[in-house]
């Protein structure tokens, strides 16, 4: 189903992705001319990567395409924000639309490329990070569930593991679930994963790892609860 | 036939207790903060409200919320750094919140102004907001039946007016604004300006006049400055 190229070998670094790093992985991932929307929180970093002369438009999910830099002193308009109500600018070309069609375009696939933080995915692509089911917690969710299964491919960007080791690439999710066999790939600090959804990277329902940053493979697979193969 | 008014507090004051009112906003932007002080000041309660958020600060929807006088919210993000005044009453068992995805949120009040009755959307599938609703798989894949969301007055911040309440809007104050004035039985706008009828080019009215039923003008309207959140 994905229409975007992956490398076919295997990659090893030598250490472990920091966040900017990350999201210049990703950046470099997006091609040019593709429509994205940028999830809140890490995902947002993606952009200080993003060439001007790629081409990719930016979505923000509260009625705007074509969203430009964060805005600073003179340039905040209070009209103008993104969806994590930040005040942002505006590029050439831009355009604004109501929700009910933002979230149109999103539903209706003509978005390229969504990038996500996450709680948990599993290996067949379930999503969890809206909310942790925590007694008391006052449950949020926003556009999570409408980015998750809007876009062509959905990208996943958080750390492999959790504060205290916990994998977060699972076999099942145990947070309540964002989507459903939503996402394609899942880049953290540790490794690149590729999901094999349909069978378009050959996985047979495993879970592809295009690229590994301060571990093995094998180091890797003792870190993962899910079956992995080499591309 | 359009009203135009400079007083919000006569524009809301036929609003009554029980009511569902959709308020247009993404957190401050596009807040029709001064029709909503006008329904704090007339005393309206146990109101139903349909936002995409719960109110940030003291101001506009948190003071609503803050002085009691919601029963209910629908929203698809409560929790802001900045929504104590929701955050307390919904801790204290004091409003109830029906969440739901923001896109199912606006297609569900996009829905009620087409007189749509119902549609099936594949967000939310297989996860705890679809549960108990129905489920169809069409072509392969999974969608889940959501009802439109009608309401009897919508409160909408749109930039301009014309005299027969063709409106315009700023940037993404945009937001809800258009769909909830076709989803309400009575629409109340505040502008920033009205023009004579003829100085808006037809060519840029986003909103058209025939789902603007009072435009009230508040020509220095207060939009809370935007804060980094969720």
């Amino acid at each position: 189903m994905s229409s975007l190229q992956t490398p076919s070998t295997f990659v090893e670094g030598p250490t472990r992705l920091g966040k900017a790093e990350l999201a210049a992985l990703v950046a470099a991932d997006i091609p040019d001319g593709a429509f994205v929307n940028l999830g809140i929180g890490q995902p947002t970093l993606v952009s200080n990567y993003l060439a001007p002369e790629s081409g990719v438009t930016l979505h923000t999910e509260n009625g705007m395409l074509g969203m430009g830099p964060e805005a600073h002193g003179d340039d905040v308009d209070p009209d103008l924000i993104n969806a994590g109500k930040i005040p942002v600018t505006e590029l050439p070309g831009a355009s604004y639309f109501h929700h009910a069609d933002s979230f149109a375009m999103m539903r209706g696939g003509h978005l390229d490329i969504c990038v996500l933080g996450a709680y948990q995915v599993s290996a067949r692509g379930d999503l969890a990070n809206w909310h942790t089911g925590e007694p008391g917690a006052i449950p949020a969710v926003g556009g999570a569930m409408d980015l998750a299964i809007g876009a062509k491919d959905t990208f996943v960007m958080m750390t492999l593991q959790t504060r205290d080791g916990q994998s977060k690439l699972v076999e099942a999710c145990t947070y309540p679930l964002t989507g459903v066999g939503c996402v394609s790939r899942i880049y953290t600090d540790v490794a690149v994963f590729l999901i094999d959804r349909d069978g378009d990277h050959g996985g047979d329902g495993a879970v592809v790892v295009r690229e590994t940053h301060g571990v093995t493979f094998e180091e890797l697979e003792a870190l993962v609860p899910v079956p992995l193969r080499r591309p | 036939m359009v009203t135009i008014t400079q007083s919000a507090l006569d524009a809301v004051a036929d609003i009554p207790d029980g009511a569902t009112v959709l308020i247009g906003g993404f957190g401050p932007a596009g807040q029709p903060v001064e029709l909503i002080e006008a329904l704090v000041e007339s005393g309206t309660r146990d109101l139903t409200v349909v936002n995409n958020n719960a109110g940030n600060g003291d101001v506009g929807l948190a003071a609503l919320i803050g002085a009691g006088r919601v029963r209910k919210v629908i929203c698809s993000f409560p929790r802001q750094h900045d929504s104590h005044q929701f955050d307390a009453k919904y801790r204290a068992g004091e409003i109830e919140l029906e969440l739901v995805p923001q896109g199912n949120l606006a297609e569900r009040i996009r829905a009620a102004g087409a007189g749509i009755g119902a549609f099936f959307t594949p967000t939310g599938y297989g996860t705890p907001l679809a549960e108990g609703k129905e489920v169809r798989e069409i072509d392969g894949r999974h969608y889940v039946l959501e009802l439109p969301i009608r309401a009897d007055y919508a409160l909408v911040k749109a930039h301009r007016a014309d005299g027969v309440g063709n409106l315009t809007y700023r940037k993404t104050a945009r937001n809800f604004g258009p769909i909830m004035a076709a989803a309400a039985t009575t629409t109340i706008v505040q502008v920033h300006e009205v023009v004579p009828t003829g100085a808006m080019d037809p060519e840029v009215v986003v909103t058209p006049g025939i789902y603007v039923d009072r435009v009230v003008v508040v020509p220095t309207a207060a939009t809370p400055r935007p804060e980094e959140d969720q």
